[in-house]
């Protein structure tokens, strides 16, 4: 198993990568404001149904998508906020989802769970614990299939490691040497069963040698080492087509949706105020200022740069209309054959 | 084996019975058929029979107690029998079950009220009557239509209610050939459309075609004709708005000058054999009217309403200690001779409390006279299922205009209560200005 | 006119799809090397190479996975269920997947994807091998179910089912395969969504899928005899349903029987009774019967296999019922 050591904080960085740091605490403070928003939201009422925040785990996705290009494939799980943001999908078009609004991204039909955004090649958000994990090894037999080189990135929870749509895609993406990186967000806690009480093994990345699959466990806190270690698997997959298995070791502050506590029965608040000191934001910014090219004002434009693209987002949302009642039956059939009409029970 | 006297049901309504009087002592002999006692049931004093032959063996009840009916009365055996319910048990069970039946029936039914026995007749005679055009009787006449009459309900596909509607045959001529008697396409190949009678309800007609229309003379005593949506409704919100029959009253002020006189007339002529009261009158006077207007010679019947093609008008009689109402059967029949014979033997009756069930049952509508107490005008209470009842008031001369000037004239007030879930109120009042024009031309009544 | 069975037919529709699209590949367990559990792909790992005919290994939640994703993104997979009873470890992706994520993403991803392979009871196979399942995904919405009962119908609904851009649910007879019939010779399709009169009659409809199409017209012929002319309906496609087709016949006929495999629960027959009340309340001269498949797991036993199947008689007995005779 390779691991992917944290860089060195540069004594002196050229001005591009200032820029690529700036844009990742940018990002960051972005997820982490519109995560806050959407809680608020929540607890208003404007969101329903589940709400999976992503607080805490920023450094994953954005390193982890800035290694791509806009030709490759990303697809998630429930708690994809965070990834759609990064993937670049409009803050105002993902809070409009999580509002059911017509203009959201899926049309008000998905929510917080199936973000989805075809332009970006954003696969979606998927709800049922790995059943996304075969449709991103689906992708990426379709890049080897046409003879592509983009990749196919997967992001799960650790608790997706235990169900067989993982064992089962890992195997055939080994065997059939697919072009894809998953990643494995290990935030040490499946809802409220913590790593150690649900898998035999506890480094999950082990997991990969079962499928002749380089596999390395990641500082998912620390956005350049994420940034890293994608960008090795990337390569891989590209060049090799070869798939990687990362662990990124990360952690939530929250709940696991928003129905649930931030601690109390399964972790407590001291564990929860640890993690908080290694917060990705602090740790990208704490090198930042020790390469001397983040302040304090510097630092505080960028969060309230953040602030506003969020609190525009959010008014957007907020004033966007309903998805007209015609659109309850529009999309399920790409064509509408014979003379099916939509199966009503004779009531509606 | 001796048998067990029971009491036995002596009316459709009958719960209790008082032992009046033995007409039979013990020991005395007995042959089927003979009056062992008067028993007085709700309605009437009413003979109970012997249904075994032999020796009255014992009284079990005194004269003068009140038992449930099919409780024990008596014993009749062989003589010297000694009686008890081991030896008693098997004829003694039938003659229970008999009352019990009877009893049960009306504990079941009490709203039925004289239904039961009113409607046995027509039932029995449905199938000698149906034909195309008395449909709900035939309904019954349907081969498996034994199980279609209890809830009476024509069983048809789906389809057969389709075809029949759109070639117009009625359903109720039709003998349905499929399970349980259900009428399905192969019954309506041989069936010829048959007029759609004008009572037949519709939405839109249902308020309108029912009550102008005469009285058949032919065919069935009546027709049932199923509840339109509108007449439902109609039924349901007026029970609402007062009580279980929802009544309202009209009333008409008749000049009864010509009818005096006639009755003088007639009187003079005839000695007592041409006396009439103008209470057989009025009998004949409403009697004629029903003919015309059937919509008030109906019942209300729940999920149905019967428009009866004959015509008893009952008229309340009161007796010692309540009111009992004897029917003058088919009324319009006859003549004010037979009205006036038949009325003045059955009060005399009815006032001795000797009247059977059925002459005081099966009225279509009613009347009620309290002229004679000196009271100018009252509403009475209608006799559930009919429709209607007729109050009538005194005779008297009170000043009337008469072309300009004001003038004596012998007039008399009836009030009409009418079932507002059968007849409506411009049904009501076009069958009382009838009434009126008959007694208030008398020569009417003949023609 | 060539006459040539159902196995071969599907194995047509494959082959001729797969020469004029070569986004359309198929994969599954044994498809390749093995030339197909029950040869339906025979010979089109020669014909096609190992790319376009894979062999997965037995992960059917997997592979079935990998189909639905390779659709997102353009291909158009066809999936081999060895046979749909194994499908039932795939179900999630067929209906959580398949079925809705062009709803969940408005609209934005089609998914071009067939899942096929053998259903319905066979011989002998007891209770996990021998089972019905299309009105199980019939009952989903963005799924369309296709059940055909000729070796025509197989390949033009095949070759339909591979160019549509939903999710089909393409369920072939077990005991099918080596029944022939009449394939024209020239290209065509067999219509998703439209049933066809599989033998005219007047005085009952005998509507039927896949298996029960064979009954139906057996018992039709009996019934001939008798002088009874009993028209026999073939669904085809499960859903979309043919509403109009069924409707159709049934103002003509008064009278229906409903014959399916599968259980009674439920079934399709269920649905296509409520299309027909619901439609045609006034036109019917009886209750509709259905004949289902006996409402237990299947039995090993011959006899009590045979018991609990549709079969001719079974059918013959519903038609009787409901014309009174």
């Amino acid at each position: 198993m390779a691991t992917t050591a944290a860089p060195k904080p540069p004594t002196k960085v050229d001005a591009a990568t200032a820029e690529l740091h700036r844009r990742y605490l940018r990002q960051m403070l972005l997820i982490r404001r519109f995560e806050e928003k959407a809680g608020e939201a929540y607890s208003l009422g404007k969101i329903g149904g589940f709400c999976h925040l992503y607080i805490g785990q920023e450094a994953v996705a954005v390193g982890a998508l800035a290694a791509l290009r806009p030709d490759d494939y990303v697809i998630s799980a429930y708690r994809e906020h965070g990834h759609a943001l990064a993937r670049g999908i409009a803050a105002r078009a993902v809070m409009a989802e999580l509002l059911g609004k017509a203009t959201g991204c899926s049309h008000g039909k998905g929510g917080s769970m199936h973000i989805f955004d075809k332009s970006l090649g954003f696969l979606g958000g998927h709800g049922i614990v790995g059943s996304h994990i075969p449709l991103a090894a689906g992708a990426a037999f379709a890049i080897k299939y046409r003879g592509g080189d983009q990749v196919s990135v997967c992001f799960f929870g650790e608790a997706a490691v235990n169900i067989g749509a993982f064992h089962e895609t890992l195997n055939m993406a080994g065997l059939w040497k697919l072009p894809a990186v998953f990643i494995c967000e290990n935030n040490g806690y499946g809802m409220g069963t913590a790593v150690a009480r649900a898998s035999a093994v506890t480094g999950l990345s082990v997991r990969g040698s079962a499928y002749d699959m380089p596999a390395e466990q990641v500082d998912g806190q620390n956005v350049l080492t994420v940034r890293a270690a994608v960008d090795k698997a990337v390569e891989r997959a590209r060049t090799e087509s070869k798939p990687t298995l990362l662990e990124m070791r990360t952690y939530r502050y929250v709940g696991h949706s928003m129905s649930d506590a931030a601690h109390g029965t399964y972790r407590t608040k001291d564990e929860v105020e640890e993690y908080r000191r290694r917060d990705p934001i602090k740790v990208l910014a704490d090198v930042m200022r020790a390469g001397g090219y983040l302040d304090d004002p510097g630092y505080e434009q960028l969060n309230a740069e953040a602030l506003a693209e969020v609190e525009d987002a959010y008014k957007f949302a907020d004033e966007s209309p309903e998805p007209e009642l015609d659109a309850l039956h529009r999309d399920v059939y790409a064509t509408e054959v014979g003379n099916r009409k939509p199966e009503t029970g004779g009531t509606s | 084996m001796a048998t067990k006297i029971v009491m036995e049901a002596l009316s459709p309504t009958m719960e209790e019975g008082r032992l009046v009087e033995w007409k039979k002592k013990e020991g005395d002999a007995v042959a089927v058929g003979d009056v062992l006692a008067e028993v007085e049931t709700d309605k009437a004093v009413m003979e109970l029979v012997a249904r075994a032959a032999g020796q009255l063996l014992k009284q079990v009840v005194a004269a003068g107690a009140t038992v449930p009916v099919s409780s024990l009365v008596g014993w009749i055996g062989a003589a010297g029998e000694a009686v008890g319910d081991d030896g008693a048990a098997a004829a003694g069970q039938a003659a229970g079950r008999q009352g019990g039946k009877a009893a049960g029936e009306t504990a079941a039914a009490p709203a039925a009220e004289s239904a039961p026995a009113a409607e046995a007749p027509p039932a029995r005679e449905a199938p000698a009557a149906a034909d195309a055009a008395t449909p709900a009787q035939s309904a019954k006449a349907q081969p498996g239509g034994g199980a279609g009459a209890i809830d009476g309900r024509i069983k048809a596909s789906p389809l057969a209610k389709k075809i029949a509607s759109d070639k117009g045959i009625d359903l109720a001529g039709v003998a349905g050939s499929g399970p349980e008697g259900r009428i399905i396409k192969r019954d309506l190949d041989k069936a010829t459309p048959t007029p759609v009678p004008t009572t037949a309800p519709t939405p839109v007609a249902a308020t309108g075609a029912a009550p102008r229309a005469p009285i058949r003379t032919s065919g069935a005593p009546f027709e049932d004709v199923p509840l339109t949506q509108i007449r439902k409704t109609i039924a349901k919100r007026l029970a609402q708005s007062i009580g279980p029959i929802p009544t309202f009253y009209l009333t008409a002020e008749i000049d009864m000058e010509r009818a005096w006189d006639a009755r003088e007339a007639l009187k003079a002529q005839a000695g007592d054999a041409g006396k009439v009261s103008f209470n057989d009158i009025v009998v004949k006077a409403v009697a004629a009217a029903l003919r015309q207007h059937r919509a008030c010679n109906a019942w209300w019947q729940d999920d149905k309403i019967r428009y009866w093609n004959e015509v008893h008008v009952g008229m309340a009689v009161a007796v010692e200690d309540g009111l009992i109402t004897p029917v003058i059967r088919n009324a319009d029949q006859k003549s004010l001779r037979e009205i006036s014979a038949e009325s003045k033997e059955l009060a005399g009756r009815a006032r001795e409390r000797k009247l059977k069930p059925e002459e005081y049952t099966g009225a279509t509508f009613s009347i009620s006279n309290l002229g004679m107490f000196d009271i100018e005008h009252f509403t009475a209470v209608i006799n559930p299922p009919e429709s209607g009842i007729l109050a009538i008031g005194r005779i008297a001369e009170v000043p009337t205009v008469v072309g300009g000037q004001i003038m004596p004239q012998r007039r008399m007030r009836v009030t009409m209560s009418c079932d507002h879930r059968v007849i409506d109120g411009a049904t009501g009042a076009a069958f009382l200005r009838t009434v009126k024009m008959m007694l208030e031309n008398p020569l009417a009544l003949v023609w | 006119m060539a006459v040539i069975t159902y196995r071969d037919a599907l194995n047509q529709a494959l082959r001729e799809e797969m020469k004029l699209d070569d986004r359309v590949f198929l994969m599954g367990e044994e498809v390749a090397e093995y030339d197909g559990a029950y040869k339906v792909s025979r010979g089109l790992l020669k014909e096609f190479g190992p790319k376009r005919v894979v062999d997965t290994p037995i992960a059917e939640l997997g592979f079935t996975g990998i189909g639905v994703g390779a659709a997102m993104v353009g291909l158009r997979p066809v999936i081999e269920m060895m046979t749909w009873n194994f499908a039932l470890l795939a179900i999630d992706e067929i209906v959580n997947s398949a079925a809705k994520i062009r709803y969940m993403s408005g609209g934005q991803f089609s998914i071009p994807i067939v899942f096929r392979g053998p259903g319905g009871s066979a011989l002998q196979l007891a209770a996990q091998h021998s089972q019905s399942w299309e009105s199980w995904y019939a009952h989903i919405p963005g799924l369309k179910v296709v059940t055909p009962a000729t070796a025509a119908d197989a390949k033009g609904l095949l070759k339909s089912a591979i160019r549509d851009d939903d999710p089909v649910v393409f369920i072939e007879g077990e005991m099918l395969y080596n029944q022939k019939g009449d394939v024209p010779d020239q290209e065509y399709l067999t219509p998703i969504g439209e049933a066809e009169v599989k033998r005219a009659g007047t005085d009952v409809t005998i509507v039927c899928h896949s298996k029960t199409v064979a009954i139906a017209l057996k018992a039709a012929d009996q019934l001939a005899e008798e002088g009874i002319k009993a028209e026999v309906l073939d669904l085809r496609t499960i859903r979309p349903l043919d509403t109009e087709a069924i409707l159709a016949s049934i103002v003509k006929t008064n009278r229906c029987v409903v014959a399916e495999e599968g259980w009674p629960f439920a079934g399709v027959g269920a649905q296509v009774v409520d299309v027909i009340q619901r439609n045609a309340f006034d036109s019917l001269d009886a209750p509709i019967i259905r004949v289902t498949g006996a409402d237990v797991p299947m039995p090993y036993n011959k006899t009590l296999e045979r018991a609990s199947k549709v079969d001719v008689p079974k059918v013959i007995a519903a038609v009787k019922q409901v014309l009174y005779v």
